[in-house]
């Protein structure tokens, strides 16, 4: 993905100057290593802080929600999944969306860096299949595939599925990826040890909602677990009412999900919410054929009615 | 609900239609037997606040 920030950069210049988008959200570097922040630029010389590497794991289809004016955006294959549920769901318009698709080789994961090496680290940087972390004392490095986010690793829709313009080629797809080893895992324990398991799981959680924040389904006006009348969830950190908001959470994504991670890395305490919306991607896959965001032209799987929906649950 | 950690006796769905008493007796008679079988449900239980 080296070299793609000047042709993004390019993009974004030529479309703010002939006037055929009004905006333009991409990122730009953070202000930590590793922690690239959204972008919006308005005028051509605004550009000049777009960037693009391997930390822009950040969904940017959370800030096209009701959109008036029209937005290019840089999508990559999770984040154009995400456009692709909002135009289904009347989020935003498809003739207000200028997709800049990005074929996206894996985001990094900032929390296994972090824990792979020792001391603060004061810079990142990478080459097509290496990341070089330097720290006071040492620079060590690291192959990206050994530091890929979880979601990017298991990811099998890398190019955008929908788009106005590529910055370069399509990249090859996995394939051959064994996408739900660890939630059959937990559907194969007693219930018991999965009530502990989800316990542990969930027991870090401090309730900062940053994860419902961070996703590009969670729109509503008032979220369930703000709203006080009636008040559907304490708001405090008991076990039960963690657990609640989490699956409930996980419940408003199911059959839109794309699996795009932005919930796990906003998480300030780490936790692996995604067992929770790949478990529903899972039984959508299996029981309705179904993947969110693919395209423009099907309804969602929990949307439509079909005489052959499965029903052996009903007696 | 069973990925969470239900025991998947606990939770059960049907559908009967007002006219179908016999069925209606039939799915209670079932459902209270599985679930008495399993015994009580100790999760879903929210201790009051303690005052100090």
């Amino acid at each position: 993905m080296v070299g793609y920030t000047e042709k993004i950069k390019e993009i974004a210049g030529r479309l703010l100057k002939e006037c055929t988008v009004d905006m333009v959200v991409g990122f730009r570097k953070g202000t930590m290593p590793m922690m690239n922040e959204p972008c919006f630029a308005t005028t051509p010389e605004a550009v000049d802080t777009l960037m693009w590497d391997s930390n822009c794991g950040i969904n940017l289809a959370n800030y096209l929600t009701n959109r008036k004016e029209k937005v290019a955006v840089i999508a990559k294959g999770c984040d154009s999944r995400n456009i692709v549920t909002h135009i289904i769901e009347n989020k935003i318009k498809r003739d207000q969306v200028y997709i800049v698709g990005v074929p996206c080789t894996g985001m990094i994961d900032k929390r296994k860096i972090t824990g792979m090496v020792a001391g603060e680290i004061l810079e990142v940087s990478e080459t097509e299949n290496t990341i070089k972390v330097k720290t006071a004392d040492a620079e060590t490095l690291f192959e990206k595939t050994e530091v890929l986010q979880q979601n990017c690793s298991l990811c099998i829709h890398r190019n955008p599925v929908i788009h106005d313009e590529m910055v370069a080629d399509m990249v090859q797809e996995q394939t051959d990826v064994d996408r739900y080893a660890d939630i059959r895992k937990i559907e194969e324990m007693e219930p018991e040890d999965k009530w502990q398991f989800f316990d542990d799981l969930l027991s870090p959680c401090i309730r900062c909602y940053a994860c419902r924040n961070a996703c590009p389904l969670c729109y509503c006006p008032t979220c369930f677990v703000d709203e006080a009348k009636p008040q559907w969830v304490g708001k405090g950190q008991d076990p039960m009412d963690v657990r609640t908001f989490h699956f409930l959470r996980a419940y408003h994504c199911a059959g839109r999900c794309t699996d795009c991670g932005a919930c796990e890395r906003a998480c300030p305490v780490g936790i692996n919410m995604r067992l929770l919306t790949r478990k529903l991607e899972k039984d959508c896959q299996e029981q309705f054929g179904w993947e969110a965001g693919m395209s423009l032209d099907q309804r969602p799987a929990l949307d439509v009615y079909q005489a052959n929906d499965p029903g052996a649950f009903i007696k | 609900m069973e990925l969470m950690g239900v025991e998947p006796d606990r939770l059960h769905f049907s559908w009967i239609s007002s006219a179908e008493s016999t069925k209606f007796v039939n799915v209670v008679k079932e459902v209270t037997e599985k679930v008495k079988a399993i015994g009580p449900n100790n999760h879903f239980i929210k201790d009051t606040a303690k005052v100090a």
